[in-house]
């Protein structure tokens, strides 16, 4: 191939790359935390995971905006179910890294507690206090959080099923400093 | 009978003549509540004792008169979540097995003009007692005295966390507490 890989912008490599860390971070950390008992670290924690979590909401704006503006580089050559199955993890990857953290935010409010951004910055409560609608949202975080981990499972393995096993460039084009 | 009556309405109206000053003592505890704002991670989180016992006597014309005693049952805390109620009884906390009530004993009032005034007293948590103050402002809403005030507590000083929560970068040392007091009068003779 002479053709040099169409690769993806720099702003929307930055973009995948600080999300995927803060995603991989605030879902172990959210794990963990819930199993401890009330203590100044899992105050700690907690705040740490909220703020993980309204800066991949924060990132999210920029990121889809770029990502309505911005042709992504085209489709390597793939079958059509393939092609089907990787648009639709990114739509829905997509859609929860809106909707995840949106519901812990909402989840908080209704808990009766403001998320203050780094301890400084009071984000305000969309809804009030409210104890059912917070054990709802609860289960809603729970289960969209899984459901976004478990797709950037299959994310993971279809671009390093393409790098492995294709030998194509789906995962090197959206690798940092590459060429 | 109507002589009674006669007699019974000249009467009061003698007492009500003589009863110039009010003072303000019965304290409704329906109306009046006891909240608190506690700091985690900077997050405020507002809170509440349910039950408390007030002692009153307040005159607006002889505020330096005023005395009052408070008493809160801690076990009635309402601190922002099951959790942190469960916690907050303990031990390193209120310890309220060994310490079940908070005491309030107020030392003098100073006016300080207008409608504010200002209560020093003796404030007893968990065994230790510290000098407060409390601005308050006083008004009258229909026949009532209304009392509101705030003043921060520093938790630190009654030894309120303890152990790991002594760690005041989680749970601020500072603790804003809020009063609003229902009080009906009570007509009193002049002396």
């Amino acid at each position: 191939m002479n053709k040099p890989t169409e690769r993806y912008t720099g702003p929307a490599i930055a973009a995948h790359w600080l999300i995927a860390i803060l995603i991989l971070a605030a879902f172990p950390l959210g794990l963990y935390m819930h199993e401890l008992t009330l203590s100044p670290t899992k105050l700690k924690l907690y705040s740490y995971h909220k703020w993980i979590g309204m800066t991949v909401l924060l990132l999210f704006v920029p990121r889809i905006l770029w990502r309505l503006t911005h042709r992504p580089p085209a489709p390597l050559p793939m079958p059509a179910w393939q092609h089907k199955i990787a648009e639709g993890t990114h739509h829905l990857l997509y859609l929860l890294m809106f909707l995840v953290p949106l519901s812990g935010w909402l989840m908080s409010s209704a808990k009766g507690f403001q998320v203050v951004y780094f301890g400084v910055l009071p984000i305000p409560d969309l809804i009030g206090k409210d104890k059912e609608l917070g054990e709802l949202l609860e289960e809603m975080h729970e289960v969209l959080s899984w459901s976004l981990i478990t797709l950037v499972g299959l994310h993971l393995a279809g671009a390093l099923k393409h790098h492995i096993i294709d030998k194509d460039s789906t995962l090197r084009r959206m690798l940092p400093f590459g060429k | 009978m109507k002589i009674n009556h006669i007699a019974l309405s000249a009467a009061a109206l003698l007492l009500a003549g003589a009863a110039h000053a009010v003072e303000f003592k019965q304290v409704d505890a329906a109306k009046s509540s006891l909240a608190f704002t506690s700091k985690q991670m900077g997050v405020p989180v507002p809170g509440s004792f349910k039950k408390f016992t007030a002692q009153l006597a307040f005159d607006p014309a002889k505020p330096t008169a005023a005395s009052t005693t408070l008493e809160i049952d801690l076990a009635s805390i309402d601190a922002g979540s099951k959790d942190a109620n469960d916690e907050v009884v303990g031990k390193q906390w209120f310890n309220v097995k060994a310490f079940p009530t908070a005491k309030f004993v107020s030392t003098g009032v100073k006016a300080l003009g207008g409608n504010r005034f200002e209560a020093v007293g003796k404030m007893t948590i968990k065994g230790q007692t510290r000098d407060v103050t409390a601005p308050f402002t006083f008004k009258q809403d229909a026949a009532n005295g209304v009392f509101d005030g705030a003043f921060v507590l520093k938790r630190m000083d009654f030894n309120i966390g303890e152990g790991p929560w002594s760690d005041v970068s989680a749970v601020a040392n500072e603790i804003e507490i809020k009063f609003h007091v229902v009080a009906a009068p009570v007509a009193v003779a002049k002396k």
